[in-house]
């Protein structure tokens, strides 16, 4: 697997992680969001925390865009699985929580999957013949009338 | 009766989601490889093929109804069940749907992983 690509799914993995922290821990300053109170969540967005969480899942999405144009779904939804892992120790060595004996055999479990997964072809489906069609410019045909 | 209407949220959370990712999978093989995209069209021609294309605003819509569900669900139900139990179901779900929607050949090294990571899904988040 080349570097670009390589780099893309850590990308996925690296920004869907990060976000989801931003976007915790920015909501844990607002109180609890029901239907009577929605509005506050136009004040949510103007915080910091939430702000990047929502600038670091928007680089996710983009990232897994991209993974998803040259690789399978089930090879890229069990590959960027790492995340869990990574959270899980993060969370073991930065905040310093006890993980469970059931905890890291989960950990386990998903590693295995991910080693079995990358083993294998990132692509099993031949890309659409329609993928490879250059893009009509509509600046040509006016040209020509 | 409370059990079951935690079960439907999962379910919907489920069914959304992998309707959405498998709308968005298909999508962007129809887009390509968008790094090729990029090299031969710029950045407008990546853009205008994404954005032209109606699959990818409607996974998008599935993604984001996935997302509400899931918040939905996650105010009125238990936590410690809804979180792990849907983010591990759609590991099945979608293996499933990507062999018969997008087919994918879905081995049996692809089995055991989608397998194995929703075991342990269900281990780091319960």
């Amino acid at each position: 697997m080349s570097l670009r690509k390589l780099a893309t799914l850590a990308g996925v993995v690296i920004f869907g992680s990060l976000g989801d922290v931003c976007l915790k821990h920015g909501m844990a300053a607002f109180p609890e969001i029901r239907l009577a109170n929605w509005p506050i969540l136009f004040h949510a967005i103007f915080n910091p925390k939430v702000a990047l969480g929502i600038s670091l899942l928007i680089a996710f999405f983009a990232c897994y865009l991209s993974s998803l144009s040259w690789a399978d779904l089930t090879y890229v939804l069990p590959a960027t699985s790492v995340g869990y892992i990574g959270m899980a120790l993060l969370a073991r060595f930065f905040l310093h929580e006890q993980i469970s004996p059931l905890r890291w055999v989960g950990i386990l479990l998903i590693a295995l999957g991910v080693g079995f997964v990358a083993r294998g072809p990132s692509l099993t489906v031949e890309p659409s013949p329609a993928a490879n069609l250059p893009i009509p410019d509509p600046t040509a045909s006016r040209g020509e009338a | 009766m409370r059990h079951l209407y935690t079960w439907a949220a999962i379910l919907c959370v489920v069914a959304a989601s992998t309707a959405g990712d498998v709308l968005i999978a298909h999508a962007m093989k129809k887009v390509g490889d968008v790094a090729h995209v990029f090299r031969d069209h710029g950045v407008f021609g990546v853009t205008r093929r994404m954005l032209t294309n109606g699959g990818l605003w409607l996974g998008v819509f599935f993604m984001a109804l996935a997302f509400f569900s899931l918040m939905f669900a996650l105010s009125w139900a238990e936590v410690s069940l809804v979180a792990p139990a849907a983010a591990s179901l759609t590991f099945l779900t979608n293996a499933i749907a990507a062999k018969f929607f997008l087919h994918e050949k879905v081995d049996r090294r692809r089995w055991m992983a989608a397998l194995l990571v929703a075991c342990g899904v269900v281990l780091i988040a319960g």
